[in-house]
Formats: structure tokens, sequence, C-alpha cells
């Protein structure tokens, strides 16, 4: 049969918009694939080593644009390190409440995101009005709804504005209530059941081979592998949550995981709420005026649990004014980039866009 | 987990009967949504408080802000006259310039919705009104924890008063290396105090060195402006830092003690290099300098370099004038002083001590030997008060007791006869510098020191430094403030008691001069042996000849002279430091450094 070259993306409904996938088809089956990355031209890395410390904080939320706030986190964690300083305890637990957010906000996105390659566009709709409550709170919290720019090194830029707490829990007892009807609408749907149960499968042996974390790793192999268990940063040790496991991860599985995680994001947020100290949000530590900032020589590699996995940066200072290095592991790098290319191909061309947003995929932290 | 169901989904129905989260499209461009308080929308920036210093421009990350200047807007100390506009096509609304600004004058509105056909449009000067141009509620502002400058300076560590005061140890001990480059990286670069500064110092290039450990460029910085980096590291009057941009909202750059830093902790063998590369040996022709003052030796440095043969001729038996005479040993040393001036003598300069001009040399030979002539003699003499029982012989002169202290510290001299309980007349400097080394001369004659102040200024218009009055307090001197001299006050034999004053109403007149006014109802009286005059100093011009005497055009005292330095009317007569601008060590390097310029350039063109 005649091999045919088809593009999904970058301007697809199914996809990303800043990645495309190169497929070879014969018939409805995709026979071969790349990721063709490259879209965002910004060579984020790169930029990180010409900018100071604290100007880095304009490009580094842009690396994962739907959950920007671990890149924040790490890059202010990783020169913590370096410069061992002591982030106010206040600042931990506000890190931690903007981290379970932005963590909802994606997960909500993701798991209204098999609406639109399955047709199920109302699921698509009303994750996304769901998110925007999310997005008015950072508005509120950090002066942007996407690009919070708020994680700086020290602790966090400004404290919590008055009242946001009341907010931040009506918003998440209304999306608690809601939860069932998400259920309803995806997981107990029969059409997306015949689309994902037992299709686009991550067995074990692929999660080993890739490295692949998150929500596909626990999934797969049962093994509860969650950075804020297993190296708890910010103050995930005081908080109890659980964290889902499974060993076999078909689609819906991973669809459901989403669900299920959001649960515990909500418990997660009411604990930080209720244990949040008081006390001062940023500590300046380091000398002088944010122009002149040097954090001290060494290197450090820090990660921390993103909606699609481990997200870590590994931070080279030369004792200078700007990192000498920044390396980015995007959780969905494995998947995205070495998964699309070995294990994509073999499905219907229909199941493409599902196979990516299933997987968890944010293709900017590939193309970096 | 629910059972699935073909019917499940269909339960999301009941949303139909809900209100919709949606936004119909006419609202938003008719009833846009507010948005929240702390917005990071468009910029605003009042104009008053912003000073140009452009740190925003530095700060920013996308290299969307640029300074524009002004011509409407007055070029004075402490601000440029710059103005930041945003490219709102590069802008990334990171608030990082808000965050950072020096002056607070930056804020964002929560205004989001602007567009134009023309692209031009998108580059605005941000004012009071921000670029929509509408009605428009404030938005993302500064707070503490999201400020990008550091607003506190270093502590310097100082001598404890009652150590101190027994001797006349320095009493501030440096910053050690960690302390000066913490305190260097405060710096944000905006250069305002380069222009504020009278000899124009390269301040943020040497604190940049500074803080990049390169004391050696440091030092060639210092020199580019100033051969006396030592003493004005020390004593300088530094008006840099009652520009610097951080004193906006915190404490300036310690920009003294730096410059301080450097000279104290090169090496001499390391400092001569520096010193002595500045020579370039091309000028032909003979200087004469009246003086051997901060401007005469500023001169001379900066004439050597150029080649010429300089003469200083200087009346007192050690250089350095006030420097040496004037200032107290525990704010500079004397070893510190002789530090700067043994390097200017090493580029040759030939300094003729104990020669006075107009009484051992004639200033018409000087004019006649010599191709070009600068006067900086200074203000040598305190200025007097007229009011009764003045002429006591126990009413002393600031400048005269200076120096006899200069002599008793320096070993070259009796310990001025001082007695037990003194009031100095003034509230400047020099009078601070009068009260203190009394302090110390009482504590070592006495045993316990009385020393009283009395000056016309209240609290609020006293014109020391602020840290002469704190430190003076420390050291226990009582400050009687708002009050005039009226007279002496002397018991039956004739011995001084203390002085009477009246209470002052008014300094100033409507038309902000010196005219004090004082209320004669209200009298006090400050008890003490001995009364010190310390209200001022003036100039002492008599060693002119009567010829030039008419054609030296002389205003309030002060010689007028042209931008080169040169005395109007007079070709080859040059004149800098305190007699053309009063009292001020910075001044007079910098009239030097002008005066030496004017002098090159003078003789240059007479060569020829």
């Amino acid at each position: 049969m005649k091999q045919v070259k088809l593009f999904l993306g970058p301007q697809h409904p199914g996809m990303h918009g800043n990645a495309s996938i190169h497929m070879y088809v014969e018939g409805d089956i995709i026979k071969k694939s790349y990721l063709l990355p490259g879209m965002l031209h910004r060579g984020f890395e790169k930029t990180m080593e010409n900018r100071t410390w604290m100007n880095n904080i304009g490009i580094i939320p842009r690396i994962c644009v739907p959950e920007p706030d671990p890149n924040e986190m790490v890059f202010a964690n990783n020169a913590e390190t370096l410069a061992n300083i002591e982030v106010p305890e206040r600042a931990h637990w506000i890190r931690m409440l903007i981290l379970e957010l932005a963590r909802l906000a994606a997960h909500l996105m993701a798991f209204g995101g098999c609406g639109g390659p399955t047709g199920l566009y109302t699921a698509m709709y009303w994750a996304q009005a769901d998110r925007d409550g999310i997005l008015t709170l950072f508005e509120e919290i950090t002066g942007q709804r996407i690009y919070h720019m708020y994680i700086v090194i020290g602790g966090v830029r400004k404290d919590l504005p008055k009242g946001i707490e009341k907010k931040i829990l009506d918003y998440v007892d209304d999306l608690e209530r809601r939860l069932p009807d998400y259920e309803d609408l995806v997981l107990n749907n029969p059409t997306i059941i015949a689309r994902t149960k037992d299709q686009i499968m991550l067995p074990a042996e692929v999660v080993w081979e890739l490295g692949v974390t998150g929500i596909g790793m626990r999934s797969a192999t049962g093994k509860a592998y969650d950075i804020r268990k297993v190296a708890p940063y910010a103050r995930y040790d005081k908080v109890e949550f659980d964290v889902p496991t499974a060993t076999y991860s078909d689609a819906l599985t991973r669809i459901r995981f989403k669900w299920l995680e959001m649960h515990q994001i909500i418990r997660i947020i009411r604990q930080v709420l209720e244990l949040m100290p008081g006390g001062k949000v940023r500590e300046k530590a380091l000398d002088g005026s944010a122009l002149r900032w040097q954090v001290p020589k060494g290197q450090v590699y820090t990660a921390v649990e993103a909606s699609r996995g481990e997200y870590g940066y590994y931070t080279v200072s030369d004792g200078g004014i700007m990192p000498y290095r920044v390396a980015v592991r995007g959780a969905s790098f494995p998947q995205g980039l070495l998964g699309v290319e070995k294990y994509l191909p073999g499905h219907r061309i229909d199941d493409a866009a599902l196979w990516f947003d299933t997987m968890g995929i944010c293709s900017p932290e590939i193309d970096r | 987990m629910k059972k699935a169901s073909i019917f499940a989904p269909f339960k999301g129905w009941k949303y139909l009967f809900k209100k919709p989260v949606t936004v119909p499209m006419d609202d938003i461009f008719k009833h846009p949504r507010e948005s929240q308080d702390n917005y990071r929308g468009f910029h605003v920036n009042d104009w008053d408080k912003c000073i140009g210093c452009g740190t925003c421009e530095d700060v920013c990350p996308t290299g969307a802000i640029s300074m524009v200047e002004r011509k409407e807007l007055p070029d004075v100390d402490g601000s440029k006259p710059e103005r930041p506009a945003v490219d709102y096509g590069r802008c990334c609304f990171c608030a990082l310039c808000v965050d950072i600004c020096a002056s607070g004058s930056l804020s964002m509105t929560k205004e989001y919705l602007y567009n134009s056909p023309n692209p031009e449009d998108f580059i605005y000067m941000p004012t009071d009104q921000d670029i929509t141009g509408r009605e428009h509620k404030a938005g993302y502002e500064k707070t503490e924890s999201s400020d990008l400058l550091d607003l506190v300076r270093k502590p310097m560590e100082h001598v404890d008063a009652n150590e101190r005061k027994q001797s006349f140890i320095e009493i501030v001990r440096g910053f050690s290396k960690e302390q000066a480059k913490a305190e260097a990286a405060r710096c944000v670069e905006c250069g305002i105090c380069e222009k504020t500064c009278p000899a124009h110092m390269n301040i943020p290039e040497y604190i940049r060195a500074i803080w990049e450990d390169d004391l050696e460029a440091g030092l060639n910085w210092l020199y580019q402006t100033n051969p006396l980096p030592s003493v004005c590291g020390r004593i300088c009057t530094h008006m840099c830092e009652t520009a610097c941009a951080l004193s906006n909202r915190g404490e300036a750059i310690a920009i003294r003690w730096l410059k301080r830093y450097i000279v104290d902790n090169m090496p001499d063998d390391e400092y001569e290099k520096v010193v002595m590369a500045q020579v370039s040996a091309k000028g032909e022709g003979k200087v004469a300098i009246v003086g051997a003052g901060s401007a005469g030796l500023s001169a001379a440095y900066y004439l050597g370099t150029l080649g010429y043969e300089v003469d200083v001729f200087e009346r007192m038996p050690l250089v350095g004038g006030p420097m040496r005479y004037g200032a107290p040993k525990y704010r500079l040393p004397d070893d510190v002083t002789t530090h700067d001036i043994a390097f200017i003598e090493k580029l040759g300069v030939k300094i003729h001590t104990n020669t006075e001009v107009g009484r051992d040399v004639k200033f018409a030979d000087l004019r006649k030997k010599y191709d070009a002539v600068f006067i900086a003699t200074g203000y040598p003499h305190t200025r007097g008060l007229t009011i009764p029982g003045i002429g006591h012989e126990n009413v002393k002169m600031a400048m005269e007791f200076l120096a006899a202290s200069t002599d008793y510290e320096t070993g070259r001299g009796e310990m001025p006869g001082i007695e037990d309980d003194v009031v100095v007349v003034g509230s400047g400097n020099v009078a601070f510098d009068v009260a203190r080394t009394l302090v110390r001369f009482q504590i070592e004659k006495y045993g316990k020191s009385s020393v009283k102040m009395l000056a016309l200024e209240n609290e609020q218009q006293i014109p020391a430094d602020k840290e002469e009055v704190e430190e003076g307090g420390e050291e226990g001197i009582v400050l009687h403030l708002g009050y005039g001299p009226k007279h002496i006050v002397t018991d039956k034999k004739g011995k001084l008691t203390g002085i009477e004053a009246a209470k002052c109403i008014r300094l100033f007149d409507e038309n902000n001069r010196f005219a004090p006014q004082l209320d004669e109802e209200a009298i006090i009286c400050v008890n003490g042996k001995q009364v010190y005059l310390a209200i001022g100093q003036t100039s002492d011009l008599a060693f002119l000849p009567e010829d030039l005497k008419d054609q030296v055009k002389i205003e309030r005292g002060k010689i007028v002279v042209n931008k080169d330095n040169q005395v109007r009317g007079v070709p080859g007569l040059f004149a800098g430091g305190d007699i053309i601008r009063g009292m001020d060590i910075i001044n007079g390097v910098a009239d030097g450094h002008a005066a030496a310029v004017g002098i090159d350039h003078y003789l240059r063109t007479k060569m020829k």
C-alpha cells in the first residue's frame, strides 16, 4: 500500500500549537512518526545564560505555558540551594498553594483536552471555564493570569492579597461539587470508553525504557513515584495526600488519574490554607540590587512534581550575575520526543491526538 | 466508581438552565471585565517623582524600556532630564521595572485593552496617564517584599564614643573586602552621582571595579579626576551621596567609604604604577601655584602629568592647607594626607613650604618668572563677629585653634591653652571639628569634658553633616540651637564667664538671603570660660599687587573666573578652589583639574 505523509498540527484542534507530528501513514495506520519541535524558536536554555538571575523570571514561565509555576519553583530552588538561602516559612506554603492551583489548572486542561480529539467539546469547554476560575485567582495573587512570575529567589514576590483564602476555598468547594459531573461526562461516557479503554497502552517496560514519570509511570508500574512524596520540597511533608497507582495504563486510566489527582489537589489546598503560618514572604539574601545578584559557584539539580511528571532544572553557576548553564528536564521529554518516534507508529491516525494528550505532553518543555 | 452508562453524559444538560459562565462578545468591548487589584497592566509614571535614573531600562528583560531625553525638564542635581518610554511590542508585563524603580515613580494600571492600526503608537512614555488614555484604576505596585533594590547600607564600624574621645584615633574603621563588595553591589550605575560631584568623578565605574574586585582599575578611575583620593575618601562633603538614586527611598551608597576602600587596600608599589602611568610629559612651560591646598595640589598633579614644570608656594611649614591644618586627625589622620601628597611630589612637582607669597616672594615676580600663575589660597581666616566683648583674650578663632591643635597632635607644638568649660559658636562642620577637638583636649588635660555649641540655625537648618551632629552628641557636646550671640559676658574681674544669646526667629528673609532676626526678649546665657568662633572663613588676597587688584573682579569675596578658571581680564592668571566657590575640598580638586586643563590650553596657544 502507498505511504502518505501527513502532518498533525501545529494547527489542529487536538494538537498543542507549537509542535507538530510528522507521520507516514498506510491506510489509517501510522507507520512512522517524528515530533517536529522548534515552533517556538526561543532557545530558552541559551537565553537564560544571558540574563541575570532575576531577569530570567521573564522567560522561565514560558517553558510550560499551561503550568508555568514549576519552572519558577525549580529555578528559585536551585539558586537558593547554591546560595544557601533559607526561605521564610510562609513562602513555602504560598509556593505550595500556587503549585497546586497550577497543577489543578493543568489537569483540568488536559482532562478536558481529551474532548478535542474525541469530539466531546463539552468536556473541553467545561474544563476551560473552570480553569479560568483559577486564572482569575492567579490574577489576583500574582498580577497576571498566565505568566505569573511570582515564585522568585528567596520566596515569593508579594504576600497573598486579603480575603483570597475564602475565594480559593469557595472555588475548590465548587469544583469538588462538579467533579462527579466530569466523571459522568467523560469517564462514564461509553463513547470515550470505546475510544480509550484498552487503547493507547503504556506498558511498564516502555516507562523504564524511556524514563517516563508522572501519571504515565504511576499508572503503568504501580510505583508511587511522586517527587512530592519521594523528595519533598516546600512543605509537602507536612500535608496528607494519596498518590493513585495502577499497573495497567491504557488511555482511560491515565485520564481517570487526572480526575483522581484533582481530588488530592483540593485536599492539599485545604490543608495549606489551614496550616499556612504568618510572617514575611521573601528573604533577600543575595547582596545588592537585582542587577548585581551573584549566586555562588556550584552546580545543582532539583526537581518538582509537575502535572506531567518529574520537572527538573540542572543549574550551573560560576559565581556570576547570570546562570552559567541551565538545562531543563521537561517532564514530557521522554514520551514526547522519543515516544512519538518509537511507540506512536502502529496506532490509528485518529488516535494520534489522543495519544499526545493522554501521555502528558507540553511541547515547549521539549523545545527549550 | 460509578457505572458507565449511555445516559451518564446527558446529566450535563442540567447546566442548560443555569447562568452561562461565558461572556457575550458584545460585552468584551462595551463592558470590559475589570481586572484584579494587583493587575500588571499598562505603565504609569509620576514625572515629578521620577529621577530619570534608567534603572527600569537596565532591569527590563525584554529591552522594552528606553530612556528618552526631555528638553523641558530641568537638569538639576539628583536627577537626569530623561524619562522612560515603553515599547509595548516588546514588554512582557513582568513589572520588574516597577519593583526596581529607585524613586518609586513607576506603577501599573488595571487596564489591558489597547489597539491601534499604527505600530508607532505602541511606543509610549507613561505619565500619570497610561497608553490607553482612558481613566484608569491603580494596578500593580511595589511592596517591601517585591523590592529589587537593597536600600540598607552595609554598616560601617566606628570606634565607640567613650574610647575615641580619649585620643585622636581615627573613628571610621573602613570596609573589609566583603563589606565593600556587598556595598558596591547595591549600585545601579545610574551616574546621577557623577553628574553632581564637582569633580565629576567616575563613581559608577570605580564602584563597579570594587564589585569586580579590580582595585587597580578602581584606582585608575579615581586618579582620572582626583589626585587626593585618600583625603576625599575620608572628609569629602559627598554631594554624590545626597544625590544618589537610592537615597530617594533608602540609604545612599556609601560612595565616600568605597573610595577610601580602594586607596586603603592598594599596595604602595601597585599604587605608584597607577599614579605614574598617567604621566604623558608633553607640555613645555613653567607654572607657579600659590597655596598647597586641595586646588593647588590638584592643579599641580594634573600639570605635572602633562610635563609642565610646577612650583607650589605654601606659607605654612606643612603641605595640605585645610587637609593638614583644618581637619582633625580623628577624621583625617596625618599619614593619609602625607600619602596622597607624596605621590604628587613624586611626579616632580616642587613644593616650597614656609614661603608666603607677598612676604617671601613677590607676586609680581611670579608673574614675570612663570608662564602662568594659579591662585589657590583658600579661606585661611575665621570670619569675625561684631558683638560687645568680642576682643576678649579668651575669645578664640577656629582656624588658628585647629592649626595649633594639628601642631600639637603631630608633635610639633604645645597644646593650645584651653579651659575646662567652653562654648563654640557655629554649627558647620568646622564648628564641630573645633568642639570635638576641644572634647579630646579637655579629657586629656582635665579628665572630663564640657563643650557647648551655640548656633543661629535650628535642628533642621544645621549645616554640618548628620554624622557630625550624631557623633558630637555621643561625645557629650551640648547643643544650644536657634540662638544668635548678643555679647560676651565677663565678671567684675574681667574674666570671661559665658556668652549671652537671643532666640533666632528668622534666619532668611523673603528673598532667601541670610538675614537673621533675633527676639530680644528671649535671652539665654551659655556659661563657659572660653568662646571659640567658628562661623565661617574668609579669604586673604593681600598679596595681590595694587595694579592687579583693580583688574581682578571680586564678587562677595569670590574671584570671578572664566570657564577655564582664568581670571577674567587677566591672561595667564588662573584661580580656583575656595576663593571662587566657597569652602569644600572636592570643589578645590575639581577646580585644580579644570585650571590645569585651562592652563595647558593657554600655554599651548601661547607657545604657538
